[in-house]
């Protein structure tokens, strides 16, 4: 069964720095770093305090609201340091890797004989539940409440995205296995979805009910598809995972071991030869990026994920838990003279105010983290639903998200966005306005007063 | 030392003073700032607000440009120095001497406009310690355009103070206010002043004057300045052809009489996406609708040729969008993005009523034979109500997909 979605509305951000299609191992780190903050909206209660050992797969902090829900390691080896910021909370959990690395052992499970109760406590107790996560609010699941439907986006449409087809090629037994269980755990159908001319790996699995995208950016996008395909109304559920992290949880359903290893894709500007590397969660950047091009002292920006959702992450960060991509681009901190007036021939615009990227639509550009103006308030209107396909009002939905008007957002539609679905409309913003953060902050409203 | 780096190491120097804004409007005037993105995306596209409104200014320059030579050309026709043009490029019409006066007596409304709505901001953003923006750039342009070309320059000074304070910064500023700050203007004007601004005297340079002397006893011919509206509703032929209707040779506000170069800046607005062409069509179509069905009252026979309405009435259906500032006012006002209805669809309905109610006006007002200023004005009030029943619709669609589903 094969249905097609067509996006319109959206665009595409092509920049120089794509991966080629070669994979290296990356240098093994010896430290990996955990941040609760990844895991928005978790309060960790720390298990393994400074000084531990633990072994790959074994809990680090568990939920405090849901106690089964554990957080593990990725490697084995010794807590050696945690961050602590304001009011005490945990920043990051910093593990020295053992040089022979030891992973808990859960045995192989048996899906077709589990239950949903069964599959549940043990992608809880292995910590692979993480991966799993819910909209409404765009957090983890919560393991209470069964979803209508799953999907799981096998197209991505983001600037410089690791490509799926290319990473997951191999993979089909594992992500079969995870398949599987989370079928298990819905009463609906689990919706995948691949590029409408790829060779998907995704597209032989059992199943699933598989979808057609194509269309520019955000047509990837998990939201983007739920909208087309059966939106999120309230008091409903569904659940979101990425596919690199099924392959984490096929793995330990077959092995029994949490492993985190996982294909990056090393993309920007700033790379000399852009292309993908085999590494593991929480790993140090740096065992990647300066062995490819990248000055010690260069005024470039690390990005765990892609130019648009990712984390600004410094020289010495790890790759976070859900990111399958690292860009480095340019940092933009330099003046521009008569920059809002002259011609513009090396930046994207959707609009032909004297910026000229509409004259070709192909050309990969180099951009800086220059914001390209200041912060204004909201004056422009249209040029949001031009690259924001979901059946949403964008531009009002973000003003009750401002005014915090709870009856009014839900009547809008917070129900059924993320985060990453107003990335491309704080792109295109004009007033420079952090459409991400004002839904973060609206959706955390909600969990808080409707939960 | 560069001028870059003196002014970095200036904004430095006054970050977080009183002054801050001042500065900080000057310098990023010259030069886009160091800025660079937290959280959220990390890379931005290249439009900002000082682009888009750049650019509505680069689409008015034309029209204020012919402006400064149809005053002295209106002027010198008025008093019978010279032959009236032939066509667009009539040797009489592009000259020196029309250009002198316009730039006589355009000008210092350009400054007046520019000098004292930019000093309010800049004392607003000062006082309240925000950013200056960019708004009043483009408000600054067009105020001179919608008014006539003798007025008094304190009085244009009193009206810009009331227009940028209660229209626009008692509502917080830019992108807050309800109403077109350029048309709260020109409304301030048109009830406090209405001497200056309307009847058959304002709309030539020299005729205010004229008529005085006359009165003081002079012997010397009045100045006639009607504009076209004015002689049709006072049901007189109109004096000008087509073609000098929409070239613009004719008398009227400094900027609004040219259809032609306000239709070149509409298109230049629609290309490069800054203005909304759903606006803009639809007003015209609003526009072309009430004066059809004026037309047709008309050949109907319901109305007297006695009627004081039927000069206007009668007037052929898209002559509408030819005379008058209805052009201006659709391109150039109804297209504000801040009062104008924000949704896509609401966006057609607010077009039509301000093209249907601007002719409906035009012709059932004896007293001022205008109506786009006060249409505009309305739907401005309107605009948040149809936006509220368009983004109903959407409501409604969700509700209607929660009940399928719970039922």
């Amino acid at each position: 069964m094969s249905n097609d979605i067509t996006i319109k509305k959206g665009l595409n951000i092509n920049l120089v720095g794509e991966a080629e299609k070669t994979t290296e191992n990356a240098i093994v780190s010896n430290f990996y770093t955990i941040r609760p903050e990844d895991f928005h909206g978790i309060t960790p209660k720390l298990i393994a305090k400074e000084g531990t050992q633990v072994k790959a797969g074994e809990t680090l902090f568990y939920n405090k609201d849901v106690e089964g829900m554990k957080f593990v390691s990725p490697v084995s080896g010794e807590v050696v340091e945690v961050v602590r910021g304001a009011r005490r909370r945990i920043m990051a959990i910093k593990i020295q890797a053992d040089k022979s690395q030891t992973a808990v052992d859960h045995g192989a499970f048996d899906v077709a004989k589990a239950d949903a109760e069964s599959i549940k406590a043990h992608l809880l107790a292995s910590g692979c539940w993480v991966f799993i996560k819910q909209r409404p609010y765009d957090v983890i699941a919560n393991p209470a409440k069964t979803p209508k439907a799953i999907f799981i986006s096998g197209y991505a449409s983001a600037p410089l995205a690791a490509d799926y087809d290319y990473v997951l090629q191999g993979k089909e037994a594992e992500m079969q296995a995870a398949i599987d269980a989370l079928g298990k755990l819905t009463e609906g159908p689990v919706h995948v979805s691949v590029g409408k001319h790829s060779n998907s790996p995704l597209a032989g699995l059992n199943g699933i009910t598989l979808h057609k995208v194509s269309g520019p950016h955000p047509s990837g996008n998990v939201g983007t598809q739920i909208n087309k395909i059966d939106p999120v109304n309230k008091g409903e559920t569904v659940w979101t995972i990425n596919p690199q992290d099924l392959v984490v949880i096929g793995e330990l359903l077959l092995t029994g071991k949490f492993n985190p290893e996982r294909v990056v894709a090393m993309v920007g500007s700033e790379v000399k030869s852009p292309r993908y590397f085999k590494t593991k969660i929480g790993s140090e950047v740096s065992t990647m990026v300066y062995d490819n091009g990248i000055e010690k002292d260069a005024n470039a920006r690390i990005i765990s994920g892609n130019v648009l959702t990712g984390k600004h992450i410094k020289p010495d960060g790890a790759l976070d838990y859900y990111s399958n991509t690292i860009t480095v681009i340019p940092e933009g901190d330099d003046y521009d003279l008569f920059g809002w007036n002259k011609p513009i021939f090396n930046k994207i615009s959707t609009s032909r105010a004297l910026t000229f990227s509409w004259l070709n639509p192909k050309k990969k550009y180099d951009l800086n983290t220059n914001t390209n103006g200041e912060h204004r308030a909201f004056v422009v209107t249209g040029s949001y639903e031009e690259v924001f396909p979901l059946d949403i009002y964008p531009m009002q939905l973000l003003k009750a998200c401002m005014y915090k008007d709870l009856d009014e957002m839900e009547a809008l539609g917070m129900y059924e966005v993320a985060p990453e679905d107003f990335a491309l409309t704080e792109f295109v913003c004009v007033s420079k306005q952090p459409h991400q953060k004002i839904i973060r902050e609206g959706l955390d409203i909600m969990i808080k007063e409707i939960g | 030392m560069s001028l870059k780096n003196n002014l970095h190491k200036l904004k430095e120097k006054y970050n977080g003073t009183k002054m801050a804004p001042l500065f900080n409007g000057f310098h990023t005037f010259l030069y886009t700032p160091n800025e660079i993105t937290h959280g959220g995306t990390h890379i931005k596209a290249a439009d900002d607000l000082k682009r888009t409104m750049n650019t509505v200014i680069m689409a008015l320059v034309p029209c204020l440009i012919f402006g400064m030579f149809n005053a002295g050309y209106q002027h010198h026709l008025a008093l019978g120095d010279i032959q009236a043009a032939n066509g667009f490029f009539g040797a009489t019409f592009w000259s020196w001497d029309n250009l002198v006066v316009g730039l006589w007596k355009v000008l210092p409304l350009v400054i007046v406009s520019y000098g004292v709505g930019l000093a309010i901001e800049f004392l607003f953003a000062v006082i309240k310690g925000h950013e200056i923006e960019e708004g009043y750039l483009v408000t600054g342009m067009l105020v001179p355009l919608i008014v006539p070309i003798d007025l008094p320059l304190w009085m244009l000074a009193v009206a810009v103070a009331f227009g940028v304070v209660i229209g626009k910064e008692v509502f917080g500023g830019t992108g807050m206010n309800i109403l077109n700050p350029a048309l709260t203007i020109r409304a301030f004007l048109f009830f406090a002043y209405p001497t200056w601004m309307s009847g058959d005297k304002v709309w030539v340079h020299g005729a205010v004057e004229r008529a005085q002397e006359i009165a003081g006893g002079a012997n010397v011919d009045a100045i006639s300045g009607e504009t076209v509206l004015g002689s049709l509703a006072q049901g007189h032929e109109a004096s000008y052809s087509v073609a000098d209707m929409f070239f613009g040779m004719i008398p009227g506000s400094v900027g609004e009489t040219s259809t032609l170069l306000i239709l070149l800046g509409g298109l230049f607005l629609i290309f490069t996406k800054i203005g909304s062409w759903r606006i803009m069509l639809s007003s015209v179509v609003g526009a072309l609708v009430m004066g059809l069905i004026f037309n047709g009252v008309v050949d109907a026979g319901w109305i007297s040729e006695s009627s004081k309405f039927y000069g206007l009435m009668s007037t052929e259906f898209w002559h509408h969008l030819l005379i008058g500032g209805f052009a201006f006012g659709a391109v150039f006002m109804a297209t504000d993005p801040v009062t104008a209805s924000q949704t896509n669809k609401g966006k057609w309905i607010y077009g039509f009523l301000i093209g249907f109610i601007s002719i409906l006006i035009r012709v059932f007002n004896p007293a001022y034979p205008e109506g786009v200023m006060l249409a505009i004005l309305l739907m401005n009030v309107f605009a948040p109500t149809i936006d509220h029943y368009v983004v109903q619709g959407n409501v409604k669609k969700r509700m209607k997909r929660l009940k399928a589903k719970t039922a």
